[in-house]
């Protein structure tokens, strides 16, 4: 059972006061609670079975202008009053820095939304079983399939974030996932593909067969790749990567990195970053949202925001303590971005593949290839290469390598946008990128 | 006696009848106590950003039946919570016929001291050489437009209490001291990161000056990527360096040979036992056992001692590594693998240092045998679809080779392989064998578990380098 918002807020309050006791000038804390419950599958047998309870306490004390914090999974109060003790020592005796301090009053969240975010169903493992069962029958279907794994986990949040200013909030949040790994074989060689959902609600939650079964498909539909040549083409980027590119221009545009001077869109505001087509947008009250919430992790008021209108570069992703850097208010994104999406563009996915004769269609990247200094980009991929609009053979062992600010600017973007993700983006374009291959 | 049971309700007498009792029928398992402290400060931007304290502590019950494990973990230790951690368990293994293994090697060997490097260095100590490095950095010129330096200390005690009693415990400090700096020039901003660590006080790794050579360093890196032209598209001849680079010999074959995937049989070396997977040159150990390295255990995480596991022998494949769980289901003995990040993690078979040995060439000898080709020195990350066994790694300081000799600098590029044929290509083994610096973090399914890597240099035939110039 998750714990409720009295015991956690029991907690905040004594952090809060033995801090001010023992000389914290200011005092902020987040006390969470997690019960999560997760059950696994391996070739249509258990595999693991696994449940979690979990406490922390996240504290920072200021003295002034200096600050210092701890963090522990220990809540009994002689093990905070020693911790607490430690903190303050420690921030005794760290340099002050003019901009660390709590976020300005007339900013804080005044009141909670309820934003559907708490589905209290419980799922009882043997419930899991049966729905991972299905999973995997529909998942190994296919001889081609070898392997299959499955998992359903079940997650139940609690929390309240609290500040020496008199803020105090917080609320339930629930999260519901399951995944299917498949594996592929044929004279030999192996490929393997995935498929997931994650909500809010269990009622929410895709059908079992129909993980099962876009997982074996994508895997199947892999076999027998190709490497093909060096050279400048279009890359199409299949949905579950193209969010990828949302994620960079987050990193990039964070107060953090602008402020540091270390983001290839440093001074680009109110610039031409993309073309005038594309909007991007970061809503925060969304309902049933997988990254919608009331409050920053400062405890800020978020509202949704336009970060790209037109093509042009509004606005940062702004903390305190960057913000007062910049000299910008804080605009709730202390701890990133919420639900950030594209605003659908104009072509069909179809339309999008018989744009030109040849594309590269990209449905998976690895390494950690991108440079938000330099904006430069080299990740290896796989996917297929598409011919007169169709899909034609799988390709792998290749790079595909450019720059990003000049990737942005070659975006087109299709018109199937699904909000899967807490970041989500449709199908995307971008014209002429380099492949390494043979 | 245990430390974990001190100011709760329960004793240590009570938890091991508690794990007894559940581990009754069962294959194997064990309650795993652990308490770990660590401190982070960092500076960044000529200011004290951040200095952090966390303290953990709580323990993981696992029970495991054939093929199947429950795991239940809490930071709660008391009487309650084990026993709802022990019914939740029992609930999961409905049929157990298993037969628990008592047998656990014992050890008198130690890698690295019980000493907390945290304590053993005063606070205002770290601050102050954190400043000394920002000041250091700056003042190599007006070029220096960020520096960022960081302290990561940590401290973590386990205790692993098994069926019938048997306690195994181990102490393990580890620190790490890491500098990135990001130079300007003409309007082009590049980075240089380096870092030092392992298992021992602070002090081990930064006195006399030491964290000098550090700053140095990254500098030194920085600097030569403000020179770099656009990285080459396409195969060709790549010559690794020594030390660090290995992270290729982690990623193209290290986790397919980890004994989870060849049980389940998902990985591209499940079926190559005993063949020649890679030139004759080429050996390749997984060794737990180096005194205070990063990757260096006294136990694993089950409480089997560590060891040196030979992979590769002159090319052809020996052992996989194994924790319990995979070695029994493959009739085999655990190598002391089996990892976890914490208490909240299952264990997993894991890489320690992996280590390509010597052969007997020279750099030279290698460099000046391509005429095409590129020489890589330094990277960042690296990742691996294990079953395609297609890999990846991305150069963070490399430069061009014309005609045998060392060219321009290129910028960072993505190289990718295939696992299971790389090492054929390997032609060369150089006789400069060298360790990592000691700063590597392995992720597998969510856990992150400190790693080292050595190699020489080597001579690659044939990869495909991932830049923008075709």
């Amino acid at each position: 059972m998750i714990r409720d918002q009295e015991f956690l807020k029991d907690i905040a309050s004594y952090c809060i006061e033995n801090s001010k006791k023992l000389g914290a000038t200011d005092v902020g804390v987040k006390v969470i609670h997690s019960v999560s419950e997760n059950v696994s599958f391996r070739n249509k047998k258990l595999d693991e079975s696994n449940r979690a309870d979990s406490f922390a306490v996240n504290l920072t004390t200021y003295i002034e202008k200096k600050k210092s914090s701890i963090n522990s999974s220990d809540l009994s109060k002689s093990n905070l009053e020693k911790l607490i003790e430690r903190c303050i020592d420690a921030t005794k005796i760290t340099p002050s820095d003019e901009n660390n301090s709590l976020p300005d009053k007339d900013l804080m969240s005044k009141e909670i939304r309820d934003l559907n975010l708490y589905d209290e169903t419980h799922y009882p493992n043997d419930k899991k079983i049966e729905f991972l069962k299905k999973v995997e029958e529909t998942a190994s279907t296919d001889e081609k399939i070898v392997n299959t794994e499955a998992g359903f986990t079940e997650n139940k949040n609690n929390f309240i974030l609290a500040n020496s200013n008199g803020f105090l909030g917080g609320y339930k949040t629930s999260n519901f996932s399951s995944s299917c790994v498949a594996v592929s074989r044929i004279n030999g060689a192996m490929e393997r593909d995935y498929e997931f959902g994650s909500t809010r609600f269990l009622e929410d939650m895709m059908e079992p067969e129909e993980i099962g079964k876009i997982a074996a498909d994508k895997a199947i539909k892999k076999l027998g790749p190709k490497k093909i040549k060096s050279e400048r083409i279009g890359i199409i980027f299949d949905k579950r990567i193209s969010k990828g590119i949302l994620s960079i221009l987050a990193s990039a545009i964070s107060a953090n990195a602008i402020a540091r001077g270390t983001s290839f869109l440093k001074d680009q505001i109110n610039s031409e970053v993309f073309p005038n087509s594309i909007n991007i947008i970061d809503d925060p009250k969304i309902e049933k949202g997988l990254g919608s919430q009331n409050f920053d992790s400062e405890g800020v008021e978020t509202n949704s925001l336009k970060l790209v209108e037109n093509g042009i570069l509004k606005n940062y992703l702004i903390d305190t303590y960057y913000g007062k850097k910049l000299n910008l208010k804080s605009n709730g994104r202390s701890g990133g971005t919420t639900n950030l999406y594209f605003e659908n563009g104009t072509s069909s996915f179809k339309d999008l593949l018989n744009s030109e004769k040849k594309f590269l269609y990209i449905t998976e990247t690895i390494g950690h290839g991108g440079s938000i200094i330099t904006g430069d980009y080299s990740v290896g991929a796989s996917g297929f290469m598409v011919e007169d609009g169709e899909l034609t053979y799988p390709v792998s062992e290749i790079t595909i390598a450019g720059n990003f600010k000049e990737m942005f600017k070659n975006i087109t973007l299709a018109n199937d946008l699904e909000m899967k993700y807490s970041t989500n983006a449709p199908t995307l374009l971008i014209n002429q990128m380099t492949v390494a291959g043979k | 006696m245990s430390n974990f049971f001190k100011e709760t309700d329960i004793d240590t007498l009570q938890a091991e009848a508690i794990v007894t009792e559940t581990l009754k029928n069962c294959d194997d398992g064990e309650l795993y106590l652990e308490n770990h402290k660590s401190e982070s400060i960092v500076l960044d931007d000529n200011k004290i950003k951040s200095s952090t304290y966390n303290s953990d502590q709580g323990y993981g019950f696992r029970a495991v039946t054939g093929e199947v494990v429950a795991y239940s973990h809490s930071n709660d230790i008391s009487k309650e919570s084990l026993r709802k951690s022990s019914d939740n368990l029992k609930d999961t293994l409905k049929s157990k016929k298993g037969t628990y293994n008592h047998e656990i090697p014992k050890t008198n060997s130690k890698y690295y001291e019980n000493i907390n490097p945290i304590e053993g260095k005063t606070f205002d100590s770290k601050i102050d050489l954190l400043k000394s490095v920002n000041n250091y950095l700056r003042s190599k010129g007006s070029i220096v437009n960020q520096v960022t330096a960081n302290f990561l200390g940590e401290h973590k005690s386990i205790e692993i209490i098994r069926s019938d009693n048997q306690v195994l415990k181990d102490d393990r400090p580890l620190v790490r001291f890491n500098v990135s700096v990001v130079l300007e020039k003409d309007g082009k901003k590049e980075t240089g990161v380096y870092g030092v660590g392992g298992r021992q006080s602070y002090d081990d790794y930064l006195k006399d000056g030491s964290w000098k050579d550090v700053c140095d360093e990254a500098f030194r890196i920085a600097n030569v990527n403000l020179e770099s032209k656009p990285a080459p598209a396409g195969e060709m001849k790549v010559v690794l360096g020594p030390g660090w680079p290995a992270i290729l010999i982690h990623e193209a074959i290290g986790h397919g040979l980890e004994g989870d995937f060849n049980r389940k049989k998902t990985s591209a070396f499940h079926s190559l036992m005993g063949q020649q997977v890679a030139s004759e040159g080429v050996t390749i150990v997984d060794d737990g056992t180096l005194h205070q390295r990063r990757g260096s255990l006294t136990i694993d995480d089950e409480g089997t001692p560590t060891e040196n596991t030979v992979l590769i022998e002159n090319g052809i494949l020996k052992n996989y590594m194994q924790d319990r769980l995979n070695a029994r289901l493959m009739g085999t003995k655990s190598t002391g693998s089996g990892r976890r990040e914490s208490y909240k993690h299952v264990v997993l078979p894991r890489m320690r240092n992996t280590m390509m040995l010597s052969g007997k060439y020279s750099q030279d000898e290698m460099i000046s045998s391509v005429d095409k080709g590129i020489f890589a020195v330094s990277f960042g990350g690296g990742q691996v679809d294990i079953t395609s066994g297609k890999f990846v790694f991305n150069c963070t300081e490399a430069y061009e080779i014309n005609n045998g000799k060392i060219g321009s600098p290129i910028k960072g590029a993505t190289l990718i392989g295939d696992g299971p044929s790389i090492l054929k290509e390997v032609s060369l083994v150089g006789n400069d064998m060298k360790l990592d610096p000691g700063i590597g973090t392995c992720g597998k399914a969510g856990q992150g578990v400190p790693v080292g890597v050595a190699q020489p240099s080597i001579l690659i035939n044939k990869m495909t380098v991932g830049g923008t110039k075709l």
